[in-house]
């Protein structure tokens, strides 16, 4: 664990530092991927940033929205560079719908756009578990293990290590998926179905688990709710017309000879 | 003459066909599989939090405790604090971050500790003097305590990594958010210390 590096009289915050590095590793990854899905790359780069950005004012104004008389008393703290003062789930679907916007207006196909951001997001899930090795957060139960990490003052599971792994063969499975083999559009669902059935399966082995009634940890509930919907999209996109509930796919030939 | 009808082609038996259309069945197993495994791991509590957790510098857990003498001649014990909102401000004189948001520490602590807040600044004695400590609480004016580390002691509990740092105690004595760094905008430490507030 490093959160912090001191050079002089400025704190670097790494874990922030290897969230950054994921993100500019993921748009090269994402451009390189748009070019061969004959996008235009600079457009796609385009709507990433609008994404960050959108994300970014979205987190900080659902923030002071949330906190609205601290921010009533000190409005000019809106524009604080902290990175504190931010609501991630609420940023995330702001910059979601930035990028989103974006895309129709400039008329980006939807399903080869969101192929060429699956790279991306594997390369960030990777950052991230990094970034959580470097902070300590996402960190794991206590475990007498040899594998066992001391952590917060008791041997804990590699939690963070788990999940840098995992994220690492999501890009593995993605980079050795053969071109051509899924639906398009099914690429994004692959390494989003990955991702969450990877964290179904470390999430049980959190120490920081938000607990349910019921004894539920939040986020894998979360994860189940996001494979769900990813086998369910790819599914769809996968079958094709008049194909659905198990049954084979019938030739495009057939299907014309059938009508006359 | 009729065209002879051929049998309609079984889904491919190899992995691009797998892959180009996931059988139902797959998927479902899948998703059951997930399911369980959610299920199989729910948890009655965790263990490494809530008011049972052993002390670290960390959300989630009891704040270490320290007993220190403070600049006006008394001693200060964090764990003597139980029952009020406590935010603990790790500072030193030389530090350029914590010379800056010192005045919006002040203000929030005036504008809330009729509310119950408590405001203590921890001076890293061992690494400042208790001379330049003292000019800076009278150049801004300090009105909460703040307690001397003269052995560093209260700063390695605490794991101290930057200057400065602060720690947001609720009344069980449980962290519920740690900053490190600054200067915070009085925004943020308004924002932390109404969130300890609101909890009864």
């Amino acid at each position: 664990m490093l959160p912090f590096l001191r050079v002089g009289p400025l704190l670097i915050q790494l874990p922030g530092l290897a969230l950054l590095a994921g993100i500019w590793i993921g748009m090269n990854f994402v451009e390189k991927e748009a070019l061969r899905l004959r996008l235009r790359g600079s457009a796609v780069l385009n709507m990433i940033m609008y994404g960050l950005i959108g994300g970014l004012v979205g987190a900080r104004l659902l923030y002071a929205l949330e906190h609205l008389s601290a921010y009533v008393a000190a409005p000019l703290s809106l524009l604080a560079p902290s990175t504190t003062a931010l609501d991630a789930s609420g940023g995330m679907l702001v910059g979601a719908a930035a990028a989103f916007l974006y895309g129709r207006a400039k008329r980006l196909p939807l399903r080869a756009t969101l192929d060429a951001l699956a790279p991306g997001l594997a390369a960030f899930m990777i950052a991230l578990g990094v970034a959580n090795i470097l902070s300590g957060n996402g960190y794991g139960s206590p475990l007498q293990a040899p594998w066992a990490i001391s952590l917060w003052g008791e041997y804990r599971q590699p939690t963070q290590i788990y999940e840098t792994l995992l994220a690492m063969g999501v890009l593995l499975v993605w980079s050795f998926m053969p071109a051509g083999s899924l639906s398009p559009g099914n690429r994004l669902w692959l390494v989003v179905g990955c991702s969450a059935a990877a964290r179904v399966f470390t999430e049980a082995f959190h120490g920081d688990s938000v607990i349910t009634p019921g004894g539920f940890r939040l986020a894998q509930v979360v994860a189940l709710l996001l494979l769900a919907t990813a086998l369910y999209v790819a599914r769809r996109w996968s079958a094709p017309a008049g194909e659905d509930r198990g049954r084979a796919p019938v030739p495009a030939a057939q299907r014309r000879q059938g009508r006359r | 003459m009729s065209p002879s009808r051929k049998p309609l082609p079984s889904r491919p038996h190899t992995l691009r066909g797998f892959l180009a259309v996931p059988p139902l069945a797959a998927l479902i197993a899948v998703l059951v599989l997930a399911a369980s495994w959610t299920v199989f791991s729910r948890v009655a509590e965790v263990s490494s939090q809530g008011p049972g957790a052993p002390p670290s510098p960390r959300t989630g857990f009891a704040a270490p405790d320290f007993t220190l003498d403070t600049l006006d001649g008394g001693r200060l014990t964090l764990s003597e604090l139980r029952g009020q909102p406590v935010m603990l401000n790790v500072w030193a004189s030389w530090c350029l971050p914590c010379r800056v948001e010192m005045p919006a520490i002040e203000r929030v602590y005036q504008r809330h500790r009729a509310a119950g807040l408590v405001v203590v600044g921890l001076n890293v004695t061992s690494q400042d003097s208790e001379t330049a400590a003292r000019a800076f609480v009278e150049e801004f004016a300090l009105t909460f305590p703040i307690a001397l580390d003269r052995d560093g002691g209260a700063s390695a509990r605490y794991e101290l990594m930057g200057l400065p740092s602060t720690y947001f105690i609720d009344r069980d004595g449980i962290i519920r958010n740690v900053i490190i760094g600054g200067p915070m905008s009085e925004g943020v430490i308004l924002s932390n210390v109404e969130d300890l507030l609101r909890v009864p």
